[in-house]
């Protein structure tokens, strides 16, 4: 099947030559990165994860979204979904793909990694996060390829993928939630120390992993000859608006909850988030942002003229994918290290080099993304014709 | 020919198959015999749980400054102050203090304690530098945290560090609640001014922190911090009645970082 990638349009290979320059500019800036040591990033002794460890906690979300087009169709048969259910599975794969590598390129020291499989440690989130990250890549890998595969051969897929696919239902909600667990069961680290931490990655994640998906269907519909279908992009827009409004009403409570008990280790970093803390403010303005984007993004949804409105749609789903992001990118993991457990401030930006390697992983997904559209868009017009 | 070979490859594989089964029942034999090896040092000193009482009237500025180099000097901390010596170390690009390493600094009393914060809290303890460092706590969350076990805690409660198997992943520094970790952003050997060929430097990607001297205790010897101190620190078995720490722990009102969040730290500060 795989043969399907290595025959496209001009255009198709521009894109793939624009992402593998991508890819060098930032593998040249890894072996700075490597040679050098994490010192050419932004973090610090007190802000000790950045933009790496910010985005790959986005991205299990963008992967973990992909079950919203999972359940309605193998759950609730909903035929409309038939035609992206595909898609969800390849954006999840790409999806987790970034996460193994944003983890990787993180470590300190990145030859000793599988030591995590050689000293397995049970009382280590992160073990349990690295099961389920690599659980659901495989899963996803197999269920998409064996399901595509039998829809270009025009036979049943193989009875075995059914229980698989019916697995990474669990699995999806699972690298969420342990990935959140990553960080609230810490005891010194009011932020994150939440139980509400879970629910509104996943909320976030419901929101911006269909919205993620509505501008791929867009997209592939523009450059193939595959059309996703809008009524199936209608209903994953009632699946974005939903879940968008659970995370802001997720985020509400988090606000109550801090500044009605006045608990200063953990109203701190909500100030600091929301309104600067002792004259830091560095990530004010993107907070701001952020909710206004999410909050406007929900009000468009709600509204059935508006989210029906074929230009307006895309762009509502690009409010909410950037709002998202600078929430769970920038807000979540700075807000979580700023103030300091001894209440210090030290303020944190990612730099240029860790900037161009961040896009470097994110061209990579992209290309996995791209190949496996390709074959899937591919193949099923090959089914219709 | 062709069978006799066939005949002695068959022998030889039988026999190695037998000699691989029985290599661990051997290993299990001997061990059996003769014990596990342990050497240990009969001068070494021993603790059912190592703890640390800071006597924070003895602590002067002074004191502070000696303790923090001797610690530091003898573990070959990097200081990012240090000029590096351009022929030895070319080309060292220029540092950022704020990734600095640090196993013992002084902070100011709101800072340490945090969750004691008093806008009428007595003038004496508004100006006196309080030493902080890793407290040995004995429900550790960073030795929890720890994917590799590289973090781990001793049965004599110390916790220490294989620099050798951490990934640098830094779950520990998000851990601890009194940011007491440190990571190697780059190589720290341009700045140490003189290394110290009793302790291991530590290379770029790993984190560390205070080992409460678990190489000096081994020998008999007490802690860095102790013999700089003055008599402002008092280190021992916070589990023998007896002891020298126990004793102070009863005649003091004391306080510990953070008791609130039950992670028991090990260092207690005489008020």
């Amino acid at each position: 099947m795989l043969e399907i990638a290595i025959k496209g349009s001009k255009n198709y290979w521009l894109w793939i030559v624009l992402l593998l320059a991508v890819m060098g500019a930032g593998a040249v800036v890894y072996i700075d990165q490597f040679m050098n040591g994490l010192m050419i990033t932004g973090m610090s002794r007190d802000v000790s994860w950045g933009f790496y460890i910010a985005n790959f906690t986005f991205l299990v979300g963008v992967a973990a979204g992909g079950v919203m087009v999972v359940i309605p169709y193998y759950l609730h048969d909903y035929e409309k979904f038939h035609r992206i259910t595909i898609l969800g599975e390849f954006l999840a794969v790409a999806a987790l793909i970034m996460c193994l590598l944003f983890i990787v390129v993180d470590l300190g020291q990145p030859t000793r990694m599988l030591n995590v499989l050689l000293y397995p440690s049970p009382k280590s989130i992160l073990f349990y996060d690295m099961l389920v990250l690599n659980g659901y890549l495989f899963l996803n890998i197999v269920i998409g390829w064996k399901i595509l595969e039998a829809e270009r051969n025009q036979v049943e897929p193989p009875f075995w993928t059914k229980p698989l696919i019916y697995l990474s239902i669990p699995f999806a909600i699972g690298i969420h939630t342990v990935t959140a667990y990553l960080y609230c069961g810490l005891p010194g680290r009011g932020f994150w120390l939440t139980a509400i931490l879970a629910p509104r990655f996943l909320a976030s994640a419901f929101a911006a992993g269909p919205a993620f998906l509505i501008i791929l269907c867009y997209i592939i519909k523009k450059f193939t000859k595959f059309d996703p279908g809008w009524d199936a992009m209608q209903t994953l827009s009632k699946i974005v608006c939903y879940a968008i409004i659970a995370n802001l009403f997720f985020f509400l409570c988090e606000v109550f909850v801090v500044y009605y008990s006045n608990i200063p280790g953990h109203k701190s970093h909500i100030q600091y988030l929301l309104f600067g803390y002792h004259g830091y403010n560095a990530l004010v303005p993107w907070m701001w942002t952020s909710l206004t984007l999410m909050a406007t993004g929900a009000v468009f949804l709600l509204i059935p003229q508006l989210r029906s409105n074929k230009t307006l749609l895309p762009v509502t789903c690009a409010m909410i994918v950037i709002g998202a992001w600078i929430d769970k990118g920038l807000g979540m993991i700075s807000g979580g290290f700023v103030p300091s457990p001894l209440h210090h401030v030290t303020e944190y930006a990612p730099t240029g080099p860790e900037i161009m390697i961040t896009l470097a992983v994110y061209a990579t997904g992209f290309l996995v993304l791209t190949i496996l559209y390709k074959l899937a868009t591919q193949v099923k017009e090959e089914v219709r014709g | 020919m062709m069978k006799k070979s066939r005949r002695s490859f068959l022998k030889v594989a039988g026999i190695a198959a037998v000699g691989l089964g029985a290599a661990p029942a051997m290993n299990f034999a001997a061990s059996d015999l003769s014990g596990p090896v342990k050497s240990r040092n009969e001068d070494g000193l021993s603790a059912h749980r190592w703890g640390m009482v800071i006597d924070t009237n003895k602590i002067t500025d002074e004191v502070v400054e000696s303790i923090v180099e001797a610690c530091h000097k003898a573990h070959n901390v990097p200081d990012f102050n240090h000029e590096v010596n351009e022929e030895k170390f070319p080309n060292t690009r220029p540092v950022n203090h704020k990734q600095e390493v640090k196993w013992i600094w002084e902070e100011e009393f709101h800072y340490a304690f945090p969750d004691k914060e008093d806008e009428f809290l007595a003038e004496k303890f508004h100006d006196l530098p309080f030493l902080v460092t890793c407290n040995h706590c004995k429900n550790a969350p960073c030795v929890k945290a720890c994917p590799t076990q590289a973090t781990f805690k001793r049965e004599d409660g110390i916790v220490l560090m294989d620099y050798h198997r951490c990934i640098g992943c830094r779950f520990c520094m998000a851990a601890c609640p009194y940011g007491s970790r440190n990571f190697n952003f780059r190589d720290p050997r341009p700045f140490i001014e003189e290394t110290v060929p009793d302790f291991p430097t530590r290379s770029k990607g790993v984190v560390e922190k205070c080992n409460l001297c678990a190489e000096r205790l081994a020998k008999g010897e007490q802690p860095h911090c102790v013999e700089a101190s003055e008599g402002a620190i008092v280190v021992g078995d916070l589990e023998d009645p007896e002891s020298e720490v126990r004793a102070l722990l009863n005649e003091h009102y004391t306080i510990r970082r953070k008791q609130s969040l039950g992670t028991e730290p090990s260092v207690y500060y005489v008020m």
